[in-house]
């Protein structure tokens, strides 16, 4: 057999820091072939991109260095090659597409002109550069190519910038391709037609393509071979139907296990008279209508899951709830009283029955308050809720209810993992004893199997403490086990409500539809069937 | 806030600041500068005064390093014979009265005035700035001019100048930082809590905001020192036989090719307060910042 394009053998990496010697990834090996993808799955921290980016030379060195290990790139070891030569095969041989394409696009300058720029730096001339460009942008599925050359990256939408970007990275036709995390910025639908151009793409050219991502059903989508990382080692590899039925080491068998959508769903309570009813809540920048005629009704102690892309007006309906953005029409009856058409000073009474629980618990999370500041800063503004004597048995009894420990009342968010902080902020949101906790993608930002742990949480505290939920959400299975009502959002209009078995099981908008298909499952066999509907669906 | 005692790990603050400003040598220097500077402004008018003032013909623009005339005149003399060493510790306390508080009374008006800029409406915002950009359009000397003209020069009457002068440098950075850090999670999450605009504003934006503002407010100090120096020289600051560090570098001045000393050491210590203030504000910008400490505490762990 002869040698596979790729092969990286006993790679390690170290880091220096402050802290002392991390070794970010130890004794990794894996090999790629022409026309094979080859899927790196790991949490955050895992060290799967610090591989990659070793292939790339992209590792800042100092403080990283690569300690042992050789990447052997058709027939020559990688790391032994000198500065120039290493530039021959980036780009040319080896390209790159990044998580957030918009970061990585220059603004200043067209989109034609920066694909231009990849080819002519590597000597081609410029006029048969920009036929190839064109071609290319009419490739990837860009509408109107001659006119997108002319366009800036700020005027493509996310899932277009990403198509430009493998554009770019397909202009000097690579023999390999590696897609860091390249559609976790995206939304459901788009991403399943960004993963269907890259196999369409690999298909076309043989390239080989390495993608890397902490998504199950990414890989069960696109990959024909998976390397499961953790702490920096690989723990399995595999085929990707093999990995997935008989996994063999307890770290891809938790992982697995934590993927969303499995449980059994719940059946809503009784109708009872709703805490809060909404009614046509409207919200109006300038002419462009964000949220239009929006209406449901929310009873104690019950779960509604709003789900809706990037755009939907999801999150803009938590935001008039709390006003944080003023409302332009409609009511919110909390109670009798209309949250939308309160007083600054009335609405002070009532913030502390509503609380909300953000996406990214690094951001909302003040860096400079402990623990203990942050769980009490509510009973600091509402003196009524706590008497001070009894502040510290309840941040102990707060911070036990959410899985941490008391004795880390007097750390920093920073000292805390992202799973932990979300549940700081959660212990933040109880404190205030409320009645209704609005989570605004409050898992999103969180590894699968941290996510999990955070849902199985609120869940709970629904059950014991009897607390209403509103749970935002981009993703369909994030919610299935966990809600009883959904409601599905699209460019500020409500598409589809009802009991969560009404939408999953019996779906009767071509939207909700098309947003359950677009998910991807993890089980590599229920994934192949559903591309062949979807493409069905296409084809018909 | 109450302190908390189930942290079981955690030193007490202050000495908690010590070992942090151990593991710095140089905020370490610094700070002792900074302190000795403070003794001397305190102590020195009434310790030495009597040998700053006394004239002594014989001993004109004497060169420094002359050991046989006693320690005072280490530094050399000025140019009527008075030592300079004497001088630039009894000129102390007028300078440091001077700097100080222009610099804490602008950063303190402009700080304030920021917050509330960068936080309340457009309109309050809009006429803050506008007061800012009429303060901005003058030439700080020429307002400065103006105004000791009519009041008279003194001590107070210029601190009052310099503050004013200088406050559109921390209006307008507090300002922009607030604009910025408003739309921040954290902010929106005391919002939903209840908090009230001053509890946000102090809490939880200032002291994001404050390090900026401390490393202008450190090297404004030389600013102010050297401006002050410039309304000295006109005529309208500190009068002689008051003396400021300023107002010996510009006496100094004419004889820069005969006896640079005149002006050199009270530049040095110019220099040298301007660069220990700064050492500081750097080491103060780590050690406040609970996600910055390690640097300091690992530090102090392997030197030690």
């Amino acid at each position: 057999m002869a040698e596979p394009m790729l092969q990286v053998k006993d790679l390690s990496v170290e880091f220096h820091t402050a802290a002392g010697t991390v070794r970010a990834v130890r004794n990794v090996s894996f090999d790629l072939d022409r026309g094979e993808t080859l899927a790196i799955l790991g949490e955050s921290g895992s060290g799967k991109s610090v591989s990659s980016s070793a292939i790339m030379d992209l590792i800042d060195m100092p403080p990283g260095r690569i300690t042992t290990g050789q990447i052997i790139f058709e027939g020559r070891d990688l790391l032994k090659l000198s500065a120039s030569e290493r530039r021959k095969v980036n780009g040319h041989k080896i390209a790159m597409i990044f998580q957030d394409p918009l970061s990585h696009l220059n603004p200043v300058y067209t989109v034609g002109w920066q694909i231009v720029e990849t080819m002519t730096t590597h000597g081609m001339a410029r006029s048969k550069a920009r036929a190839e460009a064109l071609r290319l942008l009419g490739r990837v599925g860009l509408p109107d190519p001659e006119g997108s050359m002319g366009k800036y990256p700020h005027q493509f939408s996310g899932g277009q910038r990403q198509r430009l970007m493998i554009a770019m990275a397909l202009a000097l036709k690579p023999d390999l391709l590696i897609a860091d995390e390249p559609t976790t910025a995206l939304d459901v639908t788009v991403q399943a037609e960004v993963l269907a151009l890259l196999e369409e793409l690999q298909q076309e050219t043989g390239m080989g393509v390495l993608i890397i991502t902490h998504d199950l059903g990414v890989v069960a989508e696109i990959a024909d071979r998976v390397v499961v990382m953790n702490a920096g080692e690989v723990v399995e590899t595999g085929d990707t139907r093999q990995v997935y039925r008989n996994p063999a080491h307890p770290y891809t068998r938790k992982l697995i296990g934590a993927a969303p959508g499995k449980g059994a769903m719940h059946d809503p309570p009784p109708p009872a008279e709703p805490v809060l009813s909404v009614r046509s809540a409207r919200k109006v920048y300038g002419d462009f209508a964000a949220v239009e005629d929006v209406s449901f009704d929310l009873m104690a102690g019950e779960t509604l899951a709003i789900v809706g892309e990037s755009g939907s007006g999801k999150s803009t309906v938590a935001k008039m709830l709390l006003r944080l953005e003023e409302p332009t029409g409609g009511q919110a009856l909390w109670k009798g009283q209309d949250l939308f058409a309160m007083p600054e000073r009335q609405l002070f009474a009532l913030r502390r029955d509503l609380q909300m629980v953000f996406q990214d618990p690094t951001q909302s999370l003040n860096p400079r308050m402990t623990v203990w500041q942050l769980i009490t800063e509510g009973w600091v503004i509402h003196p009524g809720i706590m008497p001070r004597a009894k502040w510290k048995a309840r941040v102990a009894e707060l911070l036990h209810q959410v899985g941490l420990k008391p004795e880390m009342a007097g750390r920093y968010p920073h000292q805390f993992s992202g799973g932990q902080r979300q549940r700081i902020a959660i212990a933040r949101a109880l404190a205030m004893e409320p009645e209704l906790i609005i989570c605004d993608e409050a898992v999103s930002a969180l590894d699968v199997s941290v996510q999990a742990q955070v849902i199985e949480l609120l869940d709970g505290l629904r059950k014991s403490l009897g607390i209403a939920f509103i749970f935002i959400a981009h993703d369909l299975p994030v919610v299935r086990d966990f809600a009883d009502h959904v409601m599905v959002m699209q460019k500020g209009r409500v598409v589809e409500a009802g009991t969560v078995r009404q939408i999953f099981d019996n779906p009767r908008q071509p939207y909700t539809q098309a947003l359950l298909a677009a998910g991807l499952d993890p089980d590599p066999e229920v994934q192949a069937e559903r591309r062949a509907a979807r493409l069905a669906m296409a084809a018909g | 806030m109450t302190s908390i005692d189930i942290i079981p790990d955690e030193p007490k603050p202050l000495v908690r600041l010590a070992r942090m400003l151990w593991a710095d040598k140089f905020a370490l220097a610094a700070v002792l500068f900074l302190l000795l500077v403070l003794v001397l402004a305190l102590i020195g008018p009434t310790w030495l005064d009597e040998v700053a003032q006394k004239q002594n013909l014989r001993g004109r623009n004497a060169p420094p390093f002359e050991w046989e005339r006693g320690w005072l005149w280490i530094l050399g003399a000025d140019a009527l014979g008075r030592p300079l060493l004497a001088r630039i510790i009894v000129a102390t306390q007028n300078t440091m009265m001077v700097a100080g508080g222009a610099v804490f009374f602008s950063a303190l008006i402009g700080t304030v005035l920021g917050l509330i800029a960068g936080y309340a409406g457009p309109r309050t915002g809009q006429a803050i700035m506008r007061l800012a950009d009429v303060i901005m359009s003058f030439p700080s000397l020429l307002l400065a001019v103006v105004v000791l003209y009519i009041l008279g020069p003194s001590i107070l009457n210029l601190v009052i100048v310099l503050a004013i002068t200088r406050i559109p440098v921390y209006l307008r950075t507090a300002r922009a930082e607030v604009l910025e850090v408003r739309e921040r999670m954290f902010v929106q999450a005391a919002r939903v809590m209840g908090a009230s605009p001053r509890r946000i504003v102090f809490r939880h934006i200032l002291p994001v905001v404050l390090p900026t503002l401390m490393t202008i407010a450190t090297l404004d100090f030389a600013f102010v020192m050297l401006a002050e120096s410039s309304l000295s020289f006109l005529g309208i600051g500190i009068q002689p036989p008051e003396i400021t560090w300023g107002l010996m570098i510009s006496q100094g001045r004419q004889y820069l090719t005969t006896a640079w000393w005149l002006s050199f050491w009270p530049g040095l210590a110019i220099i040298l307060t301007t660069l220990s203030l700064n050492l500081l504000s750097g080491w103060m910008r780590i050690a406040l910042d609970p996600t910055q400490r390690w640097r300091l505490e690992m530090r102090g762990r392997r030197n030690g």
